[in-house]
């Protein structure tokens, strides 16, 4: 659905975007994370043939970014960074108009209009002006409007910043709605929790370029190292000397907890828990302990620095 | 054909009743409109009762029959004026708000996109103005009984339309190259200033009773807002639009951009001219062609003036023309290197007078300096043929020793103008408009230096030194 190849967009003597590879099936979502001005929205932009692509190619549900710009827009749904909202106008009347501009029929328009403004809660105000309509329903009504056209393909810049922690799952549903029904999704996104939750696939992006991507599951194992575990106890260990397998690396321990690392946890941890039993001690609970996004996206930025220093060095 | 037509213009139209439902919204637009349709044609309507009155005391009707098709033209011109802030803030006020990316992400054509903010910044005021003619003619006719020529009112509602048109067509262009409304504003004096000149001539020709020549200012509006629409659609991007921030001058870029192209990557002067030979025939053809004809319809416009401003003929019997002729050019010492210099910087300064010209019309005020000498060649071989003298041996004796030199240097400068200000008309394949302009302007240099100042140099050196002599020689008693 989305194929990018050596993507690169050059300002004057800056490179937004830098070499970008990309893809995300039907029915997947892929969130890219970086800071302000990393190139998320430089990318985007390319993905819906607003620019220009210095150098590298991107097809968008098969058609080329360059050659076949009007098909890409018309392919694509895309939230913008800023919600682009005529104040003037009624919410209805609103997405009736980009219903016209997409080439719908008037039955088709009113349906879709009606059903997504249900769907966001909006209904009720849809003969209201959105000048008059709060942040969090603006950016309700932008997302209704980049899925008006049912596109296959939806490019979503930040599409739960500034909404309440309601509106924000309600968001949050929908989009996981929207990937069951095989579309491509791409959320660009400053929320690591959204992203860990919502995406198939991360793309870490610095400086405009790509520094790490995969599996979420696969981006900690691979940046964070192997996974944690922890064993609790029900009675406390007054400093009881433990004994653990080979391949099962004691990292920290409390009164009534140890942690270990392994890098094969299906073999070792039936072997610590039969080490600890025969060891005669009270094992209340095995379980991993949680990693998240939030390490993984600073380890990345921190080892990309790092190597940036090295080669500036 | 009609299908598809209505296929691509339907989306604009979607644009465009979008934006007059949101003017009509806004009272900011409403009030002026409403005033102007309303209340300013009552105005000239007062106006005119009381000048008709005044000037029939002194026995003068004919100021009072040219003053009221006049107020006419005014009244029509005044709520159209509305129409330059709507289309100022099309693209960038849009930008301004945000509103723009979802606009441009879309599937519209860049055409459609232009044209539904066309149509939108010019249908309100033309609505408003075409009422206000109408009040203004109930007004007169029942005050004074007046009731204009069919031929009139066409040419006030085309004059109307037409000047509405241009004046849209040039603020979109301005709204889509600029980054903000503030910046439109400004550049906006470049619209309201020829404007004004040209409302204060259509007066002129009003007062004077010309009537006929306001086809003439229709014929040329028309092409202008053609001109206009066509350099708008051409450099519209959405790339700049939404991609640039700032309008900063960055002059070293430009120097940059500029020496680049005109030195062409050429290692030496000889590789450097054959470049400028190669840029003759891929390039300059066509305009060189254009040129060429346009030099030659001067000669015919000239000679046809012979007859309607005709000389004396004791002004232009120069047969038995002696030696003596050359004394008056001696003594101003015209016969050196003072005088050679003379020549050559005022035609040199005739060729960028004509660039600044062309540059602000499309070529087209620059390629009419450049047939104005032609324009009087015609005249005098037609005179000439009057007073019984050949206008072969004419032009061989006046014209020809340096024009051999000189009209060909003329016809290289006018494609090089004609080319620099089509630029603006022509969409620039991945360039920015700055950069197409830069690019056509090291072409023009190059042009200009490789080969129009060494022949106008050597043409200035023959009509020092050589054409009095070929006078002298030819029509010498």
């Amino acid at each position: 659905m989305i194929v990018t190849r050596d993507l690169g967009k050059q300002f004057d003597n800056f490179w937004a975007v830098d070499g970008v590879n990309l893809r995300v099936d039907a029915g997947e979502v892929l969130a890219l994370l970086g800071p302000n001005g990393a190139g998320k929205t430089t990318t985007v932009r390319m993905l819906t043939s607003v620019l220009r692509p210095t150098r590298g190619e991107a097809l968008v549900a098969g058609f080329d970014v360059v050659r076949e710009a009007q098909k890409v827009r018309a392919a694509v749904g895309v939230l913008t960074e800023q919600h682009g909202l005529y104040g003037r106008m009624p919410a209805g009347d609103y997405l009736d108009f980009f219903g016209q501009v997409y080439g719908m029929d008037a039955a088709r328009r009113r349906a879709r209009t009606q059903r997504l403004l249900e769907d966001f809660g909006l209904q009720a105000e849809r003969k209201r002006r959105i000048g008059e309509y709060s942040k969090g329903m603006r950016q309700k009504l932008a997302l209704a409007r980049a899925l008006l056209h049912d596109p296959p393909v939806l490019l979503l810049d930040e599409p739960t910043s500034a909404m309440d922690p309601e509106s924000a799952r309600l968001v949050r549903d929908a989009i996981r709605e929207l990937r069951s029904a095989s579309r491509a999704i791409i959320i660009c996104t400053h929320n690591l929790a959204e992203a860990e939750e919502l995406a198939d696939h991360i793309a870490i992006i610095r400086q405009g370029k790509i520094i790490a991507s995969g599996p979420p599951t696969e981006l900690k194992r691979s940046l964070l190292g192997p996974s944690e575990y922890e064993v609790a106890f029900g009675r406390p260990l007054n400093g009881f000397p433990l004994f653990f397998p080979h391949g099962a690396d004691i990292t920290d321990r409390g009164e009534q907890w140890v942690r270990f690392r392994t890098a094969s946890p299906d073999l070792t941890n039936p072997l610590v828990l039969r080490y600890l039993l025969a060891q005669d001690l009270a094992v209340t609970g095995l379980h991993e302990v949680p990693r998240s996004l939030e390490q993984v996206y600073l380890s990345a930025m921190s080892s990309s620095r790092e190597q940036e220093g090295n080669d500036a060095g | 054909m009609l299908g598809e037509l209505h296929s691509q213009l339907a989306p604009a139209l979607v644009i465009t009743r979008r934006e007059l439902r949101d003017q009509f919204r806004d009272w900011r637009i409403i009030f002026p409109v409403v005033a102007l349709t309303m209340f300013f044609p009552a105005l000239m309507n007062f106006t005119a009762r009381q000048a008709v009155n005044f000037v029939s005391n002194y026995g003068a009707p004919l100021v009072a029959e040219r003053l009221i098709p006049f107020l006419l033209m005014v009244v029509g011109f005044f709520p159209i004026s509305v129409s330059l802030v709507i289309a100022l803030e099309s693209f960038v006020g849009e930008k301004e708000r945000h509103s723009i990316e979802p606009l441009l992400s879309s599937p519209l054509s860049d055409g459609q996109l232009y044209l539904g903010k066309l149509l939108a910044a010019v249908v309100s005021p033309l609505l408003a103005s075409y009422l206000g003619i109408t009040v203004y003619l109930v007004g007169v006719y029942r005050e004074m009984g007046w009731i204009p020529t069919p031929v009139l009112i066409t040419q006030i509602l085309l004059l109307t339309t037409i000047q509405a048109l241009v004046m849209v067509s040039a603020a979109v262009v301005v709204s889509a190259q600029t980054t903000s409304v503030r910046a439109a504003n400004l550049l906006a004096s470049f619209i309201i200033i020829p404007m004004a000149i040209l409302i204060q001539g259509e007066a002129i020709v009003m007062f004077w009773g010309r009537y006929a020549v306001l086809w003439w200012v229709i014929l040329a509006l028309a092409v202008i807002a053609w001109l206009l629409v066509r350099a708008g659609v051409a450099h519209f991007s959405r790339e700049e639009l939404l991609g640039r921030e700032l309008d900063s001058l960055n002059l070293r870029w430009g120097w940059q951009v500029f020496w680049r192209e005109f030195i062409g990557g050429a290692p030496t002067l000889p590789v450097w001219i054959r470049q400028v030979g190669g840029l003759l025939s891929q390039k300059m053809r066509l305009p060189m062609l254009l040129v060429a004809l346009s030099l030659a319809a001067g000669i015919l416009v000239g000679a046809s003036q012979a007859k309607v401003f005709a000389l004396p003929v004791e002004l232009i019997s120069i047969n038995n023309t002696d030696s003596g002729v050359l004394q008056g050019p001696e003594i101003m010492q015209f016969y050196s290197v003072a005088g050679v210099s003379t020549v050559w910087l005022h035609n040199i300064r005739a060729i960028i007078l004509a660039t600044l010209l062309g540059l602000f019309s499309f070529g087209v005020l620059g390629i009419i300096v450049l047939m104005l000498p032609l324009i009087l060649v015609g005249y005098f071989l037609a005179t000439a043929a009057t007073a019984g003298l050949s206008p072969l041996v004419f032009f061989t004796a006046f014209v020809l020793p340096h024009g051999i030199l000189e009209i060909p240097a003329i016809i290289l400068a006018g494609a090089a103008i004609l080319r620099l200000g089509a630029t603006l008309a022509t969409p620039a394949q991945g360039q920015t408009i700055g950069e197409a302009l830069l690019h056509a302007l090291a072409d023009w240099c190059k042009v200009l230096v490789g080969l129009v100042i060494p022949l106008l140099l050597l043409a200035a050196l023959l009509e020092v030194y050589l054409t009095p002599r070929v006078v002298i020689a030819l029509l010498g008693g």
